[in-house]
């Protein structure tokens, strides 16, 4: 059952993470490819938390703390630089 | 009569057929069922908001995919962690990061909706009410 549900959780980020990366090479402009890469980020916790969940250890959480952070950190400072740089 | 044939013989195919033991089911299975149900929950949850963020046609509406349903497909991975850890220390971290999740999330849609408007990223045709356009 771990490995059926292990095997439908990682089809389904993959598809996921695959998508955002869709956004991410086509996006207009620079904000769209901004929500691309925070879905990507969050997708990404979503993964290394479901391994963790899976495989019933919580040595990544701490990287799960980080990846949370790290995302609106970016994103926030990238929009700051893209609304200086088109006004 | 007739019922108390047929009911040992449902019962007996019965209990093999949906391998469900009521007796020896355990609050262990019970959060492991819970937390497989919301782990494949969570994930599916992701996969709208990316079609979301593919699929949607402006700005707008890609930040909402994105903010929406992406918050709460990471809370139901990050129950569906809990539910299969079951420790105090564990919890505690994993609620850490939901609240990041949660207190971050509207500030950086917030500040990409707001750059989005002041850059015209929008379709115009696509809001019910445009409360900004007399500023």
């Amino acid at each position: 059952m771990t490995f059926l549900l292990g095997l439908m959780i990682a089809g389904l980020l993959s598809v996921a993470a695959l998508l955002a990366l869709v956004r991410l090479y086509r996006g207009p402009s620079l904000l769209d490819r901004v929500v691309a890469a925070d879905m990507l980020l969050a997708t990404m916790v979503g993964a290394v938390g479901a391994e963790a969940a899976l495989n019933r250890h919580a040595s990544t959480l701490p990287v799960l703390v980080v990846l949370a952070l790290l995302g609106f950190v970016g994103s926030v400072s990238l929009v700051r630089f893209a609304v200086r740089e088109q006004s | 009569m007739t019922p108390p044939a047929a009911g040992p013989g449902g019962t007996v195919s019965g209990g093999t057929a949906t391998a469900v033991d009521w007796a020896a089911l355990t609050v262990t299975d019970v959060a492991d069922w819970l937390g497989a149900v919301s782990l494949v929950a969570g994930a599916l949850l992701s996969l709208a908001a990316a079609v979301g963020v593919l699929r949607f046609p402006d700005t707008l509406s890609r930040m909402h995919a994105a903010t929406k349903p992406q918050v709460l497909g990471v809370l139901l991975l990050l129950l569906g962690l809990v539910l299969r850890l079951r420790t105090l220390s564990d919890l505690g971290m994993v609620a850490l990061v939901g609240v990041f999740q949660l207190a971050t999330a509207p500030v950086a849609a917030q500040m990409i909706g707001r750059a989005a408007y002041r850059t015209g990223r929008f379709d115009p045709g696509l809001l019910d009410a445009d409360e900004l356009a007399d500023r």
